[in-house]
């Protein structure tokens, strides 16, 4: 008896060995896909880098934009049941400047039909501590050296209301200890859409950023006053408007 | 039976776990080499936080990264390297300079540290500001006062060297260019090897031969232990924490942690450094204020000024904050400071530039 019991144990350590090394190479028929795009609006109007015409924010300042990125990340999809598809190792940069940026796909969604979708503007705590990374999170200008931790979202241009040398506006919101933690995690409302993930069918969701949700909400933003902000409590508060309106979804294709 | 099982384990475990860690992505080479300084943790040596496993050493990669901290051209002007400012002869510091010392001979704000143990630490510089030690490098490489250079030049550089191509590529495998993620892995398999484990102290804390202290020595440890060790605590003789040691009434100059933290509760608190090979590591505190360990006892005893922030182990009911110590104890102290110097480290050929 006993020797079939270690032969099980032996037999059954194979398989699992063989489980974890396998490559599973096979087109499972139950996964699909999503694309994503973030569409970069101030208001009404679609984001021009180095435009000639301000934009204005609720409070009447002015200003043009030389960069805006942002952190999305950890993205997870909500059915109508309650339970998640979590992407693994969903970290994306949206870039303004670089167009591809701003589409991307998230394969191996189980098919089946999503009500919600959450995500977190910026990149979790852990991933700021992790050291050198690849990919999104590959070290560049997203992420401050001496102070270790990544810039959520990045938005940088003139104004003539800022006091600064040339009338700048840098806004570097990060941080993600207490208590200037900036990362923020929104779900956009559905308005009733549903994601429908279907084998040879894959959905576009289409969302807006408004920067000038940035500047308007919980706190109101005056560059005249608020003109370089990198981390700190004014970041919060600008965190603080991405959350509570920035980001909203605009429609969904191919359903 | 029992025997018959082990048998079995004992050949077909090796398997298992080779087929585990194998697994779909045949990755580079990458098979621990004993010989890479700091690869074992010394036996008087608590748990590193960055161990072994997290970028598991090799010969190559080891000598990739030695050649990166000493290669000039991760500096804007290709003056600066690494070690021209960490010198292995004093622990990796900076001999006779009271500030960190820049590419066109620009000053910085704060006295370099040593570079040891740095396995050992969950947060770099005075400030504690880079919590990693693979992205920590950057900072010295971007900080204008510094190396004043991008890491996108860097990677330009090292991508133009067909020796560094070669070398990258043996140990990461792969067929693109240099990334950032190699370029700070192999910086860091240099950094982590920098452990000082074999100073008289730690052969006298192993019980190892040469491990014998003398009876003023003994004492100084004792003096230490007890005066000294709720901030310079432990084996590393630090216990990691930001203090304010009583240097200032105020710190309008370099605000410490707090420029990390933006508390007021933190202005003037700094990292406690180790004192292994402290002998060596002068000039002292933050801002390089004292040149010799005489003069750092000095303020301890009776130099002390009080300010909002000052740690509550320094302060003394009715008198000025504090260390009291009595001539013996001053000179048991010093003695044992000197046990700390670890020749094996600022001597081993193999943490030199080659």
């Amino acid at each position: 008896m006993k020797f079939l019991k270690y032969t099980t144990l032996f037999l059954s350590l194979l398989t699992l060995s063989a489980a974890v090394t396998s490559c599973d190479d096979d087109d499972s028929p139950s996964l699909g896909a999503i694309d994503m795009e973030f569409e970069n609006v101030a208001g009404s109007t679609a984001i021009q880098l180095n435009s000639t015409t301000p934009y204005t924010t609720a409070a009447g300042d002015q200003f043009t934009i030389t960069t805006l990125r942002y952190y999305i990340s950890n993205i997870k999809l909500k059915r109508a049941d309650g339970t998640e598809f979590v992407q693994p190792d969903s970290y994306y940069l949206i870039d303004q400047g670089i167009e591809s940026s701003r589409k991307f796909s998230i394969p191996n969604v189980p098919i089946g039909d999503y009500s919600g979708i959450t995500f977190t503007v910026g990149v979790d705590s852990v991933r700021n501590v992790s050291g050198a990374q690849t990919g999104a999170l590959s070290p560049g200008d997203m992420f401050w050296t001496w102070n270790s931790g990544y810039i959520y979202t990045k938005l940088e241009g003139r104004s003539p209301q800022s006091s600064n040398l040339n009338g700048g506006i840098i806004f570097h919101i990060g941080g993600f200890k207490s208590p200037n933690n900036t990362i923020r995690t929104v779900s956009p409302a559905m308005n009733n859409n549903m994601i429908q993930v279907r084998e040879g069918r894959t959905p576009e969701v289409h969302f807006k950023a408004d920067v000038l949700k940035m500047f308007t909400g919980p706190n109101t933003i005056r560059f005249a006053a608020s003109n370089n902000i990198m981390g700190g409590p004014d970041a919060v508060k600008v965190a603080n408007n991405q959350a509570a309106g920035m980001f909203t979804l605009d429609h969904i294709h191919g359903n | 039976m029992k025997a018959r099982l082990s048998y079995l384990l004992s050949w077909m475990l090796p398997i298992l776990l080779g087929l585990v860690v194998s697994g779909c992505k045949p990755d580079a080479d990458v098979v621990a080499t004993e010989d890479v300084p700091g690869t074992v943790v010394p036996g008087n040596f608590p748990e590193p936080v960055y161990g072994a496993e997290k970028n598991p050493p090799t010969r190559a990669a080891f000598e990739l990264g030695r050649s990166l901290f000493y290669d000039p051209r991760l500096s804007r002007t290709g003056e600066v390297s690494c070690g021209s400012c960490h010198q292995q002869f004093v622990a990796f510091a900076h001999a006779g300079h009271q500030l960190s010392h820049g590419v066109n001979d620009r000053l910085g704000t704060r006295n370099t540290p040593a570079l040891q143990n740095l396995r050992w630490k969950p947060n770099f510089f005075w400030d504690g500001g880079p919590s990693n030690i693979e992205t920590m490098p950057l900072a010295p490489i971007t900080n204008p006062l510094e190396m004043d250079e991008t890491l996108d030049n860097v990677l330009r550089k090292l991508n133009a060297d067909a020796s560094y191509q070669r070398r990258f590529k043996q140990v990461f495998g792969g067929n693109g260019p240099i990334n950032s993620y190699q370029f700070l892995r192999a910086l860091a398999q240099f950094t982590a090897a920098l452990t000082s484990s074999n100073s008289r102290y730690d052969k006298y804390a192993r019980q190892e031969s040469g491990g014998t202290l003398t009876t003023s020595e003994l004492r100084g440890l004792t003096v230490l232990r007890q005066k000294c060790g709720s901030c310079h605590a432990g084996e590393l003789f630090t216990d990691e924490s930001f203090r304010n040691n009583g240097l200032d009434r105020r710190f309008p100059l370099d605000s410490g942690r707090a420029h990390i933290t933006g508390g007021l509760r933190d202005v003037g608190r700094f990292k406690v450094p180790s004192l292994r090979n402290v002998a060596l590591t002068g000039p002292y505190m933050h801002d390089g204020r004292f040149t010799t360990l005489e003069a750092v006892l000095d303020h301890y005893d009776h130099g002390m000024v009080e300010s909002a922030t000052l740690d509550p182990q320094l302060r003394r009911s009715g008198l000025e904050p504090g260390i009291a110590l009595n001539p013996q104890e001053r000179q048991d102290l010093l003695a044992f400071l000197h046990t700390l110097t670890d020749e094996q480290f600022l001597r081993n050929p193999q943490l030199a530039e080659q």
